[in-house]
């Protein structure tokens, strides 16, 4: 067996951060395809939920187009958590993380890189739930898909940055399943309540100036919990 | 930042000095230094406890040392992505992603540790374990000593300077950990470093150079090839481990 | 429990302010005596949220600086002293509330999320509960206490977009505030008191968490 890649080869280089990134989150994303069992579930949860709130509400008391953005948020939260409990959970069984801690790549990587994964699991839901609820609730979304896209994924980043780190934690700990939800949901209101602010609007017609504080309220907490989540990550990790 | 990945000659491929390692008030590793050079390989023995582990994972960059130096080819440890890299870890617990094939795990790992040919280096590396049979098929439907040679290829993807095994022969049948001290010998041979944490005396005293017993967080014992008699050294290692209390 | 000067001067204290607000202050002219819950309740929430949640910010982040135990035991202490000030805000806004607006609770922008900060408060706790290894209760709590603490910003930043019940800042407006000489007395001496309260409850949990730390590493 010839000489170690590191010690003789003068070209080696580590792999970028980028391109790190990017290789974890394919992997987390080809796991989740193959075994398809946390999106299915969310995905069903999201359907029937949506079904069930429909069937449970009195039409008479509440216009359906009022109801909508409640419904599309309050299921928004809840597969976001399924999906993200999971997302270090696979790392578990095996101490497959202890060979990505050992593997030369920033502790930085391997948070965005599981925060991308997140990203596309919660997109995919809401892929489905929005239109389902434009359906089903007979919502009009022509005039305004593109701002409810971006209120979508603003929202979709906050959710997915602060949940990515407690996900971390919480699957150190005793009553994990328990913990992330509780620790998550207080940080997921400054997010949801302009989000379902911003969409109840865009729904009822109004101009997508009028929903540009809520775009900036949900754009400022993106940054600046992306920013501190990443930095703080290193210190979920055993030292 | 260019940097020469030469090592000088002479420069011990694994080296510790003092190394300690805390949690609270307990220390797990309470002052170990070792020094070894290229194609060496140390077995270390000892009771439950005796911070075995807890060693290795600071020589594989998982733990800072509380106190001491360690260093890898010369460079420090805990060190940067180039020290990483010369590193390859296997324990008891595979490391793999169940739901993956044995490929795909190899070559993810080959990506993390930055290897050239991503494809070719995994398959030559299964097909050197004996796993190209079954390299398509998902780590879960694999036996342990199967799952246990997919785990060796990981870990030696990348071809490290020091491989670093925590009790690898567990759980495998007597051809299972044939196979594994074949490889281990063969690394061995090509120049690698080797520290086998082990209960296996058998395997582990016909492959090795050196020989530890370590209690308390420290080695009571440390021989240097020729390491003495295989019945000497078991009565040995029984009156050392026993009452490790 | 042995009662330390500073506990004999705050529990004075907070008669003092008792006395003071109840015979001494006049009542306002909307409201009525029920509007006295006021002091209790903005004396609270500002020991609460602004001493609580700031020590245990500055803690949190000292920590994961400098790694000291002691550290932790601040933030923990102080995580739960200001976890029962913040109770006190929840309980006596619906006791003013009801009265005054016709309601107990209402979802008002300032309401719902003190509510959502007594459960940080809360996971907090519950946090550290979960987990047996110092060190890991330490860093992972000193997380949480950063993370929660730059919440409230956006916690006060959402105020400004809803229309709400809540009467707004009426003491940390930038013009004078708009209420008596006399009621700005009271509070304010219900401030000092609850201060001083604040200081002696954490200083009894530090000392209960030295020893709790004590016995539990002689034992491990």
């Amino acid at each position: 067996m010839p000489h170690s890649v590191a010690r003789t080869s003068a070209d080696w280089r580590a792999p970028g951060f980028v391109s790190s990134t990017l290789t974890i989150a394919r992997k987390d994303l080809l796991i989740e395809l193959r075994s398809r069992s946390v999106i299915l579930a969310a995905l069903a949860f999201a359907v029937l939920a949506i079904t069930i709130f429909f069937f449970a509400w009195d039409p008479t008391a509440v216009a359906s187009i009022d109801l909508a953005p409640g419904v599309l948020w309050v299921i928004f939260t809840f597969s976001g958590l399924l999906g993200l409990h999971r997302s270090f959970g696979v790392e578990q069984p095996t101490r497959a993380m202890d060979a990505l801690l050992a593997a030369p790549v920033g502790r930085e990587a391997i948070y965005l890189g599981k925060l991308l994964a997140n990203l596309s699991f919660v997109i995919v839901v809401q892929a489905v739930s929005l239109p389902t609820v434009a359906l089903l609730y007979n919502v009009p979304v022509r005039g305004y898909v593109w701002p409810l896209i971006g209120v979508v994924l603003l929202a979709a980043v906050g959710l997915v940055a602060v949940g990515t780190l407690f996900s971390s934690m919480a699957v150190s700990t005793r009553l994990a399943e328990l913990l992330l939800p509780l620790l998550a949901l207080p940080f997921f209101v400054p997010v949801i309540l302009p989000a379902a602010q911003a969409t109840a609007r865009l729904m009822s017609g109004r101009p997508v100036s009028e929903v540009s504080g809520y775009i900036s309220i949900l754009g400022s907490f993106d940054v600046v919990f992306l920013v501190v989540c990443t930095l703080l990550y290193p210190y979920t990790l055993e030292q | 930042m260019p940097q020469s990945n030469e090592t000088a000659p002479g420069i011990p491929s694994l080296e510790a000095v003092d190394l300690v390692r805390a949690f609270g008030r307990r220390r797990a590793v309470n002052g170990v230094s070792i020094s070894l050079q290229p194609g060496d390989c140390l077995a270390l023995f000892g009771p439950n406890g005796a911070g075995k582990t807890t060693l290795l994972r600071m020589l594989g960059g998982l733990l800072r040392p509380t106190a001491g130096n360690a260093a890898i080819d010369g460079l420090p440890l805990p060190g940067d992505e180039s020290v990483r890299a010369r590193v390859g870890l296997v324990s008891h617990q595979t490391m793999l992603y169940d739901a993956l094939t044995a490929r795909e795990n190899v070559e993810f790992s080959a990506r993390m540790y930055g290897v050239r040919g991503v494809r070719e280096a995994a398959a030559m590396v299964l097909d050197q374990l004996g796993a190209t049979p079954f390299a398509d098929l998902r780590v879960q439907s694999l036996s342990r000593g199967m799952q246990q040679r997919v785990s060796v290829a990981r870990a030696i993807v990348h071809q490290p300077t020091v491989l670093l095994a925590d009790e690898p022969f567990t759980g495998l049948d007597a051809s299972g950990a044939g196979a594994l001290t074949g490889i281990l010998r063969k690394l061995r041979d090509s120049g690698a470093t080797i520290v086998i944490v082990t209960h296996n005396l058998d395997e582990a005293l016909a492959l090795c150079t050196s020989a530890a017993i370590m209690r308390d967080g420290r080695f009571v014992r440390l021989d240097h090839a020729p390491i003495p008699a295989r019945e000497e050294y078991t009565a040995l290692y029984r009156e050392l481990s026993v009452d490790a209390a | 429990m042995k009662f330390s000067k500073l506990g004999a001067v705050a529990i004075l204290a907070v008669v003092g302010a008792y006395i003071r607000a109840i015979f001494f202050t006049p009542f306002d002219a909307l409201q009525g005596p029920v509007q006295k819950i006021f002091y209790v309740h903005v004396a609270s929430g500002f020991v609460g949220l602004y001493l609580g949640f700031g020590l245990v910010f500055v803690a949190s982040v000292l920590y994961l600086w400098l790694r000291d135990p002691k550290l932790d035991r601040v933030a923990a202490s102080s995580a739960e002293v200001g976890f029962v000030f913040t109770s006190v805000v929840l309980i006596t806004g619906p006791l003013w509330g009801r009265p005054v607006w016709g309601t107990y609770w209402a979802w008002d922008a300032k309401l719902t999320l003190t509510l959502f900060l007594w459960f940080i408060f809360a996971g907090y706790i519950i946090l550290r509960g979960a987990i047996d290894d110092f060190e890991m209760r330490a860093r992972f709590s000193a997380v949480l206490g950063i993370l929660g603490a730059l919440l409230v910003p956006f916690i006060h930043l959402s105020v400004y977009f809803f229309r709400t019940l809540h009467p707004m800042p009426v003491l940390l407006k930038p013009s004078a505030p708009s209420i008596s000489r006399e009621m700005l007395i009271t509070i304010s001496a219900w401030l000092c008191a609850f201060i001083l309260l604040y200081a002696w409850l954490l200083r009894e949990r530090y000392l209960l968490a030295v020893d709790r730390d004590a016995a539990m590493e002689g034992s491990a």
